[in-house]
């Protein structure tokens, strides 16, 4: 029988040695560590949490307070870096940053949808951070959004409401339309319900506000359903083209239609095979 | 080898048996003058002869499927309470037009189909007219004696356009409603006279009841009697003067080689309706077209994003959007020129040359012989690139009417795409005609080369020296007749005009007579004739005088336009 | 040597006579009785697959519901969904398009494959009639205008002709009551104390309903009211008019933004100012509005208006400026308008420049 000793010759033992050291160590530290802090549920700490990640993520083009940093161009035009969330309230700040828009990745003519930056955690930090600032409007509810609660007739007005607010801007099908200098408005394809209503009620950007004494919540509801049935019923006729209309008719017209009936023209009029028998 | 098979019709079953009611027809109608000429009529054979087809065969399916249409399709702007099967407009106001086509689209099987099928039809016949209108000039078919033919094809193709548009506002939805409003705001420019003609095509102030109605028989009615006459007024003369066709061997401007209409044609034409059916019946099972419910019914304080007509008013809203804006108040009227230049003035100058153009071409060249031999684009360097400078100006127009699609689709920005587009429309032209008189006129040097010089065999010689050299062969004779024949320009008749005769009496015609020669040297410039009969002859001694000819073998049938050596 | 060929005026004889139509080449039907058998066995398939396909029609006609879909991949409210089409219309198209197509290619194949395809020649005629034939019409004609007398005849030629020409006017004047006559566009149903209300909900407007940056879209409280039996005071082709002039839309701004021109100074309220939302171009109705640049985007032919600056077009076709409509406040706090709209609004025709100073005069005001 070998001695241990003999063992401890072996070309692996170092290896060996070291891997049960780190175990021992690891296993030990976690079995004595402290616990971590845990999230509290008061808001104070929740403003504050949120405070911490704004001054490292946003003050830069918000200013250190959320006061906002303007400047003044060559034009003598005023502009900013960023504009001041004194009173954008916590819708702002869920849909701008839930749809990754913020933080803006480089200047543009207007913040593009992104890949998600921050935890859900760190958002909510935030938006109760702006919020604290000064009054503004707040997250809707689940309710308030729960959009497959509404009856038809509440589908058919969202309709009239769409049609007469928002089509001139998104197009009748929500695919979105050109506005002056590189803007647009985006389309509506796969926006989360919470989202519509936190742009309608803040106004990002250039979009106009779309306030909850004149549009109520309800009718808000309304126009949620009235998008999500609609891009849920799919295209009857068969490929949609984008849902962009006679512009793309016309490309496929001349591409598709003219495209392979003249090339049926051709086959028609080459003559085929020819053979030299008799 | 095949038998022989001929069989006289009279003395087959099927002739036996129709030989009585055939007879009793003929003995009232007198049927066979006419049968003698036009059974066994000759027509040539290319593919770009079945451009015309393809409009001719999509009118018939605009007429059978909207005759479908007709059957449930109420004209009426009476106003309604939706109740049909179309759950999000459930409950809304909207115009009876609009509703019956709601149902259309949902309760009627197959209604959505045929909708779909009766529009793609319209937008590819209005598009294969338009293809067939550029055949025709690019290979000079309308100069005479098809002057008249061509007017005809543009009334084709002008009353064609008014009955798409006629058609897609009868729905009376929301995109189509903003295309009447933009009617409505055009018909108002007309200089002095806008209101009333507003105020009588709408039966007073925008919209009216009536529109709809009146839209409706003129695309069912009016329209489609006119185009039915104008088709027949065509064929009839296509079959008069018979088709044009191609040069090449054994065809000369005095005959017509080709294949005769019982049986082949009559087969390949009416194959090629069923082809143009089925496949815009398969446009309309995979590609939706016109999702009316998608838009809302009309009114007028709703607007869509992106609001456009059908393609074939594309160049005319691109005028509109380009045209920067212009009003003058004279003898106390308002003249909104901004309007009326682009939206009246833009298509009435592109229908007002297309008309013109042969008529011009003949002042210019003074060519007054019958043609039947189509001309290569290449050989007419001047008319090809007018021809493409056209197509420039107008897809200048098409790209500004779609410009928000264009800023939206490729993050451009708006304005930018519409100035470009305005400086565009002037230059854009210009420059496509540099470009292809340019290419034009290499080619017909191209073709020179090859005539005289024999097509590059890709055969290399080594020379005892050390060059390397290429060996040519001669084109083979039916070729080289192909690249010769329908290339020719009348020399100027015009004697020397003078300003004064020889008694010192003012010339009235110097003016023009020297106009015409300048623009007949501009017209002919940069053009090269034809090889002499002097150089073929040499240029057949030199091919032949190798020690070693390529070897091109039996089935040497000719070589490409690239000069690669076909087989078949 | 120069492939430079000299550029004559002169016409140049034709350097190569037409050699005449080729050999006729045969096609494997024409010679091998197995390919003729193989092909007609094809085209009959072609037919035979057609016939099936159009009883599929009938099947799918009968049996496919309005509501089953085909090809419905994705989630839709994921964005990146797939089909979701109407089964009856994909399977009635493509069993019907694919029949058709089926016949045609048939056919064709028939005709190229074999049909008789040797190459005729049939010779030309010119398109002029024959002199002898122009002759005897000239004689005709001749002999028929001289057998009438019209040459000779004057007096009842001309009579004649003015007769027919005067047919024509009871063509032309019976196209009279088209329309009635234009009568200018110099008011709308807008008046000193009516209520802008909210579009579709018709919610009066309180001014602190609104934030800056908030858009309305607006119309006169009239289109909302009711008469004794509920019924609507306007309705139908009277409200359609009355919309294509009077619809209007209210943005708030910060007033320090605002430039009004000389006599607009109170015709907003707290920065809440009210214009036509008819454009003044071809008259689309315009909301695209940029809340932080003051634009107003159409989105027809692109007319922008500056509303900051009293609604001066800053790009695009349109000419007038957008009108703009006087707010006031209630006794109850609800926006109201302060009178008719001073400047004309919808687009511009003939008669405008009169119709314009018709409306200063009565409103007292500059253009």
């Amino acid at each position: 029988m070998r001695k241990l000793s003999t063992h401890r010759r072996h070309p692996l033992a170092g290896l060996l040695l070291l891997a049960v050291g780190l175990l021992l160590t690891g296993g030990l530290y976690s079995a004595v560590a402290p616990e971590p802090a845990k999230a509290e549920a008061s808001s104070v700490s929740q403003i504050e949490a949120g405070r911490q990640l704004f001054l490292v993520g946003c003050a830069s083009c918000h200013g250190l307070n959320a006061e906002g940093i303007t400047t003044v161009g060559k034009d003598g035009k005023a502009g900013n870096y960023g504009p001041s969330l004194i009173g954008v309230g916590a819708a702002a700040v869920g849909f701008q940053m839930e749809t990754g828009r913020m933080p803006m990745a480089q200047t543009a003519p207007q913040a593009l949808r992104k890949d998600v930056e921050y935890t859900q955690e760190e958002i909510d930090q935030i938006a109760t951070y702006v919020a604290s600032l000064a009054p503004g409007p707040a997250r809707p509810s689940a309710e308030d959004v729960d959009w497959t609660k509404v009856g038809k007739k509440g589908i058919s007005e969202g309709g009239e409401f769409f049609r007469t607010n928002c089509t001139a801007c998104h197009n009748s099908v929500g695919a979105g339309g050109a506005l002056p200098s590189g803007r647009f408005a985006p389309s509506l394809k796969g926006v989360a319900p919470a989202h519509i209503y936190e742009a309608m009620v803040t106004g990002p950007q250039q979009m106009p506000v779309f306030s909850d004494e004149l549009m109520t919540p309800e009718e808000k509801l309304n126009v949620i359903a009235y998008i999500k049935t609609v891009q849920q019923q799919g295209n009857d006729g068969g490929i949609g083209g984008g849902g962009l209309g006679p512009v793309v008719d016309g490309l496929f017209v001349w591409f598709i239609g003219i495209g392979v009936l003249t090339g049926f023209a051709v086959w028609i009029g080459m003559h085929g095979t020819r053979t030299k028998k008799r | 080898m095949s038998k022989s098979t001929f069989t006289k019709i009279e003395e087959s079953p099927t002739g036996k048996a129709l030989s009585g009611p055939v007879g009793w027809l003929d003995d009232r109608l007198g049927l066979a003058g006419a049968g003698k000429k036009n059974l066994r009529k000759v027509f040539p054979e290319h593919w770009s002869f079945m451009l015309g087809e393809i409009a001719l065969w999509s009118f018939v399916v605009i007429l059978l499927t909207g005759v479908f249409l007709t059957l449930w399709f109420v004209p009426s702007m009476a106003e309604v309470e939706y109740k049909g099967s179309y759950l999000p407009l459930r409950g809304i106001e909207m115009s009876q037009a609009y509703s019956s086509t709601l149902k259309i689209s949902f309760d009627i099987r197959g209604g959505l189909l045929i909708r779909q099928i009766h529009h793609w039809a319209a937008a590819l016949f209005v598009a294969a007219m338009m293809a067939h209108m550029l055949r025709v000039f690019f290979t000079g078919a309308y100069r005479k004696p098809r002057e008249i033919n061509w007017l005809i094809g543009v009334g084709l193709l002008s009353i064609g356009m008014v009955a798409g548009f006629t058609g897609y506002s009868l729905p009376d939805d929301l995109l189509s409603g903003t295309g009447l409003r933009f009617v409505d705001g055009m018909v108002r420019s007309v200089p002095l006279v806008g209101s009333y003609v507003e105020f009588f095509i709408f039966g007073g102030e925008f919209p009216g009841d009536i529109i709809i109605p009146r839209l409706y028989i003129a695309h069912v009615l009016l329209i489609p009697a006119i185009l039915l006459g104008l088709i027949g007024a065509h064929m009839l003369l296509l079959v008069y003067h018979k088709h044009t066709q191609w040069p090449g061997a054994g065809r000369t401007n005095d005959n017509v080689v080709g294949y005769p209409m019982l049986p082949v044609y009559m087969a390949k034409a009416g194959g090629f309706f069923f082809i143009v059916f089925g496949f815009i019946a398969v446009m309309g099972a995979l590609i939706q077209i016109n999702p009316v419910w998608a838009y809302g019914p009309y009114n007028p304080s709703e607007v869509t994003a992106g609001s456009q007509p059908d393609w074939y008013m594309g160049f005319s809203e691109g005028l509109v959007r380009l045209m920067p804006p212009l009003e003058t108040t004279w003898f106390g009227r308002t003249w909104t020129w901004s309007v009326f230049i682009p939206g009246v003035g833009g298509l009435g100058l592109v229908f007002t040359s297309l008309a013109l153009w042969p008529f011009i071409e003949r002042w210019i060249t003074g060519d007054d012989r019958e043609h039947h031999l189509l001309e290569r684009p290449r050989n007419a360097a001047t008319r090809t690139a007018l021809g493409v400078a056209a197509m420039t100006a107008y897809g200048v127009g098409w790209l500004a009417g779609g410009n928000d699609i264009i800023a939206l689709k490729f993050h451009l920005d708006i304005f930018a795409i519409t100035w470009i587009l305005r400086v565009g429309f002037f230059l854009f032209p210009v420059i496509a005609f540099i470009i292809t008189k340019r290419i034009c006129v290499s080619l017909q040097r191209k073709d020179n080369e090859t005539l005289t010089h024999g097509w590059e065999t890709g055969v290399i010689d080594r020379a005892p020296s050390g060059g390397y050299s290429e060996r040519h062969a001669a084109l083979p004779v039916a070729d080289q007749y192909e690249l010769t024949s329908s290339r020719e320009r009348l020399p100027d008749t015009d004697e020397e005009i003078h300003t004064h005769d020889a008694y010192g009496v003012r010339n009235p015609k110097f003016r023009k007579h020297r106009l015409r020669q300048k623009l007949r040297a501009w017209y002919y410039s940069g053009s090269v004739d034809k090889p002499t009969v002097e150089q073929m002859e040499h240029a057949a001694d030199h091919l032949s005088d190798v020690d070693h000819p390529v070897e091109l073998g039996e089935d040497f049938q000719g070589v490409s336009e690239t000069g690669v050596p076909r087989v078949h | 040597m120069s492939n430079e060929v000299e550029t004559t005026n002169s016409p140049v004889g034709d350097p190569i006579k037409d050699p005449g139509l080729g050999e006729h080449q045969y096609r494997p039907q024409d010679v091998d009785a197995n390919q003729e058998r193989r092909t007609e066995r094809q085209i009959a398939t072609m037919f035979g697959v057609a016939t099936l396909l159009l009883i599929g029609f009938c099947v799918a006609y009968f049996s496919i519901g309005s509501d089953v879909r085909v090809f419905a991949f994705g989630d839709p409210a994921d964005g990146d969904a797939f089909g979701g089409w109407s089964a009856q219309n994909f399977f009635l198209g493509l069993t019907l398009g694919t029949a058709l197509l089926l016949i045609g290619i048939g056919i064709i194949q028939w005709a190229k494959k074999l049909m008789g395809d040797h190459e005729i020649v049939e010779l030309r005629h010119p398109a002029k009639s024959s002199d002898d034939d122009r002759s005897a019409v000239l004689e005709d004609i001749s002999a028929g205008v001289n057998e009438s007398g019209i040459a000779r005849r004057p007096l009842i030629r001309n009579s004649l002709l003015g007769a027919v020409a005067a047919l024509g006017l009871p063509a032309i004047v019976m196209l009279r009551d088209l329309g009635p006559l234009p009568y200018g566009h110099t008011n709308t149903v807008w008046k000193k104390g009516m209520r802008v209300v909210n579009d579709v909900s018709g919610t009066p407007i309180k001014p602190g309903d609104l934030s800056v940056g908030e858009l309305v879209n607006a119309e006169p409280a009239i289109f909302f009211e009711e008469d004794e039996e509920g019924h609507p005071v306007i309705h139908g082709t009277a409200l359609m008019q009355a919309k294509a002039k009077a619809a209007v839309i209210v943005v708030r701004m910060r007033p320090e933004d605002i430039t009004a021109a000389k006599g607009r100074e109170n015709w907003g309220v707290d920065g809440i100012l009210c214009f036509s939302k008819i454009c003044t171009h071809v008259g689309c109705p315009i909301s695209l509005w940029e809340q932080q640049t003051h634009h107003l985007l159409c989105p027809c032919h692109q007319s922008t208006f500056d509303l900051a600056n009293n609604g001066t077009v800053i790009f695009g076709p349109a000419y007038r400026p957008l009108p703009q409509l006087p707010l006031a406040v209630d006794s109850e706090g609800f926006l109201i308008a302060v009178s008719d709209f001073p400047d004309i609004v919808t687009p511009s025709y003939p008669e405008l420049a009169r119709d314009q100073k018709k409306l200063n005069e009565k409103f007292g005001g500059d253009a």
